[in-house]
Parts: structure tokens; sequence; C-alpha cells
């Protein structure tokens, strides 16, 4: 920076004392160029109509172009965004269809399981109950016939007996008894 | 000072009035067609996945895009085609003026002070459009004690109406400085012996990368300044 | 000459608001880094405010180089 500035010094310097030799300030070579108003005009003139020009392209020609460009990815890129997430709920939906049906099948497969089940056991139920209700015909006639049989043995032992007692009454009286006699008096032996 | 002088290209006359083609009318035309052809030839082919050159230049849109919004809201956008065309004609003028042996056009004041001028007297003649007298409200900012007020309003005043100058000279001021910066140490590189050369010499690629940000922060800075003043102009919530 | 001599100095002192773009400089630069160093996280976010506050900082100073340079060409 230092030196820098000597440099502008010593320009300077020269500059002042070329002025003070010529004793005389022409216009336009001496003093900074940005300050020489003899160029403003021309330079605002350019300046106006480039300016003009390139805001006048850039408004209607290029920025809509750009705009378009831009609006255009970004409505390309929410859509696909769109479909995307539409193909994401589709395919949720038929993942929850597909667990609903699998969640559907167990528990049929486990319904089914429970009514052969429970089918089943009421079958066996109802065919025990039918041999148990054979098997207790069976009993009730089998005690019957046991019954039968007894009675009718112990009524063949009265009458053995009856047969016996009046065989030996005749034998030790020598005469004959009716067998409704001797029924008579043993019946009360006999208990009854 | 050679460098900011304006050499007469072409005579014109109009009216009376020195219309002739400088060098410096020459700069703006060669910016104009830059601008235009860069743009029109980028978006040309209109794809949907960008080129390298159309992603260029929709960067750029989307980053004036951005300023605007930031600073105006969604609807200072009608304005956007104007604060861009400012934004990009600064940037290509001071980037071309780079190159050696270019004139720059923004080192010239009176092209600075019109750019700004412009900007002032729109955001004015909004601010007036859109608020009507209201819009000296601008100049009386709440929550300040009344007694204050002597003091700040003329401050106010004095700070609204300095803002072409300081707008334009920063710009101006900017471009000089470094342009005779770079010319003080090629200087510096002409005058020493062969051995010495190096360094003014690597000084200066290094200074130009330097210029080159602040080719480019300056043209930004311009535009944030338009938005702002315009915002003023048109929310006005000071 | 007085009135070279006296422009000479003119421009020297206008000089001196450089001084304080250095200083601005410095601080937003200075401020910028311990900010960053304390939540790194957010510093690029503010790498353009800090760009644009180079630029207006550094254009204060330059409009004390502009007065320097009117002065000696002017």
């Amino acid at each position: 920076m230092f030196a820098g500035t000597t440099m502008l010094l010593a320009a300077a310097a020269e500059a002042a004392e070329k002025v003070a030799e010529s004793g005389a300030l022409p216009p336009e070579s001496v003093g900074l160029p940005q300050l020489n108003t003899h160029h403003f005009a021309p330079q605002l003139f350019w300046l106006v109509l480039t300016f003009v020009t390139l805001l006048f392209v850039m408004w209607k020609i290029a920025l809509p172009r750009v705009a378009d460009v831009l609006e255009e990815r970004r409505d390309r890129i929410k859509r696909d965004l769109d479909a995307a997430s539409r193909l994401k709920g589709d395919t949720d939906k038929a993942l929850a269809d597909y667990e609903k049906a699998l969640a559907d099948a167990r528990s049929n497969a486990s319904g089914i399981a429970k009514d052969t089940r429970e089918k089943l056991a009421a079958e066996t139920e109802t065919e025990r109950h039918r041999v148990d209700d054979q098997i207790a015909a069976k009993l009730r006639e089998a005690d019957k016939r046991i019954a039968a049989t007894k009675s009718k043995a112990t009524s063949a032992i009265g009458d053995i007996a009856t047969d016996t007692a009046r065989a030996v009454v005749e034998k030790l009286i020598g005469q004959n008894v009716s067998s409704d006699d001797v029924k008579k008096v043993l019946r009360p032996v006999a208990g009854e | 000072m050679e460098q900011f002088e304006i050499r007469k290209l072409w005579d014109l006359n109009f009216l009376g009035h020195d219309i002739s083609f400088t060098n410096s009318s020459l700069m703006m035309i060669v910016a104009l067609v830059l601008i235009s052809g860069f743009m029109i030839y980028a978006m040309s082919a209109r794809s949907l996945v960008p080129t390298r050159i159309q992603s260029l230049a929709e960067i750029v849109y989307e980053y004036v895009a951005g300023m605007v919004k930031e600073n105006l809201g969604e609807e200072g956008m009608k304005f956007f085609p104007w604060v861009f065309t400012i934004f990009i004609f600064i940037l290509v003028l001071n980037v071309i003026g780079l190159i050696p042996g270019n004139f720059t056009v923004t080192s010239h004041i009176i092209v600075t002070f019109a750019l700004a001028a412009m900007v002032w007297l729109t955001a004015t003649f909004i601010g007036f459009w859109k608020h009507g007298f209201g819009y000296l409200k601008l100049f009386v900012p709440s929550g300040v004690p009344f007694w204050l007020m002597p003091v700040i309003v003329p401050i106010e005043l004095i700070s609204y109406f300095i803002r072409p100058i300081s707008h334009s000279v920063r710009l101006f001021a900017n471009m000089m400085a470094g342009h005779t910066m770079l010319k003080v140490f090629a200087g510096f590189a002409v005058m020493l012996p062969w051995w010495g050369k190096i360094a003014p010499a690597g000084f200066m690629v290094a200074f130009t990368g330097l210029e080159l940000l602040v080719a480019f922060l300056q043209a930004l800075i311009f535009t944030v300044l338009t938005c702002i003043y315009l915002n003023d102009a048109v929310n006005m919530h000071h | 000459m007085e009135l070279a001599a006296a422009k000479m100095i003119g421009a020297g002192l206008a000089c001196s608001a450089l001084i304080g773009a250095g200083v601005g400089i410095g601080n937003i630069f200075g401020n910028y880094l311990s900010g960053a160093m304390r939540n790194p996280s957010a510093a690029p976010g503010q790498f353009t405010n800090l760009l644009i506050g180079f630029a207006l900082a550094e254009a204060t100073g330059l409009f004390g180089l502009l007065i320097a340079l009117i002065i000696l060409y002017g």
C-alpha cells in the first residue's frame, strides 16, 4: 500500500509539473477521466440504450424460458412424487389386504378345526350313550333272566321239597297224602 | 489513469447532443450481446435435465430470484426481471473489465450514478404511488421518543437522499481502486530489473483473483441494496 | 508549488479512511471466525452475509481512497 501510494504520488507530481509547465488545463487530458463532463452524455445515452434493450430481452425472452423450464421441472418432480406416493399407498393397501386374508384364513382354519373337534366329540358322545344304553338294556335283560331263573329254581325247590316230604310221609304212615296238604304243612316251615 | 480514458471510436451526433460510440459503449454492447447470447443459447434446449450451460443460467436465475424473494417477498417477483437485469449487467461489465486491455464501464461514476439514480427514483416513485403521502412516515421511525424527532427526522432524510450517492460511489470506487491498484503494481513490474519482476507480477495474479471476487460481490451488493431500497418502498416496515 | 504539496498531504490524509476499513474488515472476519468456531454448523449459512459485510466495510474505506485520487488527479 505504502509503495503503491508512493507510486501514485510520483505520477501525480509528474502530472502537476506538466500542468505547471503548460500553464493551462487542456479539457481532456488532465484530471480523472471519470470526472470529465464531456463524456457524460454519450455514456448515458449508450447506457440507457443497452440497459433498456437488455431489460427487454431478459423480460420478454430469456427469463420466461428459464421460468418455464423450472416450473416444468417442479411440476414433473411433484407429479413423480405424487405417483410414487400413490403407488406406495397401493402397495400398502395390497399388503394390508394380504395380511387380512392371511389372518382370515388362519381364523377360518382354527374355526374349522374347532368345529370338527366339537362334532367328533359330539358323535363320540352319542355313540357312547347308545352303547351305554345297549349295555344297560342287556344288563337289565340279564338281570330279568337271572331273576326268572332264580324264582323258577326257588319254586322248583318247593315242589321237590313237597314231593320229597309226601314220599317220606307215605313211607312213614303208608297212606297217600295229597300234595296240597303237604304244601299246607310245609308253608310255615318254608317261611312263606 | 489512461485505462479509464474514454476514446471515441465513431463520432455521432443527435440533435446537437454528443452520442459518440466510444470504447465504453463498445463494452456495453459486448456485455449486452454476451448476456443475451448466453441466456438464450443456454435455454435453447429447454431440457428437463439441464446441460452444464443451462444449469449455469438456472443457477443465476434462482440466485437472484432467491434474493428478491428473501427481501421483497413473493409479490416482489414482479420486479424480478428488472433486478435480474441490473445484477447480470453490472456483473458482466465488472468481470469483462478485468480482462487486461478492456475498459471497465462501471469504473465511471456517471454510469453507476445513473443506475443508482434509476433505482432510487423507482423506489421513491413506487413508495409514493403505493402509500401516497404515508410514504413520508419512512422518515419518522416508530418507537422513537418524541423529543428525539428533531434529530432523527433530518438524519433519516439525509440518509435517504444520500442513498443514490453512496450506492453509486460504492461500486465506482471499488472498481476504480482495484484497477488503479493493478496498474500501480504493473508499473512496478515494468520498472524493476528482471530479477525483481516476479514479486509484483505474483501479487498481481493474486490481486486479480481478489478483484474477481470484488467484481462479483459489488454486483451482488448493488443488487441486494436495490432490493432493500425497493422493500422500504413496497412494504414500508421501517 | 504549495498547492501541489498541500494536495499531496491532503491525499495522504484522505487515505487514513482506510484505517477504519481495515479495522472494520478485521472485525467482521474475526467475529465471523469466533462465531464459526462456536457453532460450525451454522457458519456456511452466514457466508454470504460475511461477504456482504466485507464489501460494505471495504467500500466505506474506498470512499476515502476515492477522495485521495480526486485530490491528486481531479
